[in-house]
């Protein structure tokens, strides 16, 4: 069944604060093998400014993703995961994610669109702090393969 | 909190240093844990395969997460990067054997924008086939 247009705007409330852990982001960029010392040493992120290890910038998927998953699961969606592929993902920093940010997230159906048969859904995550400081806004755009109506 | 690269000293066509990664399946394990996508396309083939994977693939966010490595390691600062973005193309294929696969990204300056910013584009591709697209950032230069 085609993703209903009707959709676009709807947004959804602000998930619980995330408090992003110091071994949280060691852990994070451990595991994509990326050993720059702002991202494990704090005496390096402090000697850079901050106040704390800093996260690597595709952290920000693990905090939005949280927010975006409560859009993908809304039942009036109708999203069918099996047919769902990750097409596109942009993020916006108005600064890093840092060890001891309170995260908040809070997401919106930015857009439906049909191409070749298949359902686009792009959501915004807007990653503020919990005193309502935008940290970054990720995009994404995923795939619904073949539930498009014909054109 | 600033850039280790100055905008005088880039222009377009400048080249980011290339990097390889491998991925091994222990890799796409550590990073399931590290992220929460615990989606079994990344770490059951005989479940990619009944899906019509030809085995298990990586993470497309380990993709991009490697890409913005590059650009990262360029820069020094992480929070010079203002902006980062890809488009998923095809899947990065995973073996179950010692080699693993491999992920080559290239990046190179591509435009420069005001305010000492430049807009880089990045190049991904795994066994010969481009797995990200139109991939870029736009970084903060000194």
């Amino acid at each position: 069944m085609a993703l209903d247009p009707a959709l676009i705007g709807r947004s959804y409330p602000p998930s619980p604060a995330y408090l992003v852990g110091r071994e949280k982001i060691r852990e994070f960029a451990s595991a994509i093998g990326d050993d720059n010392p702002v991202f494990h040493d704090v005496a390096a992120a402090q000697a850079l400014g901050y106040a704390d290890v800093v996260a690597p910038p595709t952290f920000a998927i693990v905090v939005a993703t949280k927010a975006s998953s409560t859009a993908l699961q809304d039942p009036e969606l109708g999203l069918d995961y099996s047919r769902v592929v990750h097409g596109e993902q942009q993020f916006a920093y108005e600064r890093p994610i840092v060890a001891g940010d309170s995260l908040v997230v809070t997401a919106v159906i930015e857009d439906i669109r049909s191409a070749a048969g298949n359902d686009l859904l792009t959501t915004r995550a807007d990653v503020a702090t919990s005193q309502g400081e935008l940290v970054c806004t990720a995009r994404s755009v995923i795939v619904s393969r073949g539930t498009a109506g014909p054109a | 909190m600033a850039a280790s690269i100055a905008r005088a000293d880039v222009s377009v066509g400048t080249q980011l240093p290339t990097r390889t990664f491998a991925v091994h399946r222990a890799d796409l394990v550590s990073y399931a844990g590290a992220c929460g996508d615990f989606n079994v396309i990344h770490w059951n083939e005989r479940i990619a395969r009944a899906v019509g994977l030809p085995d298990v693939i990586a993470h497309g966010m380990l993709t991009m997460a490697h890409a913005t490595t590059v650009v990262t390691d360029w820069v020094g600062d992480p929070g010079a990067v203002v902006e980062v973005g890809v488009r998923f193309t095809r899947p990065v294929v995973v073996p179950d054997d010692d080699a693993g696969a491999s992920v080559e990204v290239e990046g190179k300056v591509a435009e420069l924008l005001p305010e000492g910013l430049v807009r880089v584009e990045l190049r991904a591709t795994s066994a010969g086939a481009t797995v990200l697209a139109r991939a870029f950032a736009v970084v903060r230069l000194a």
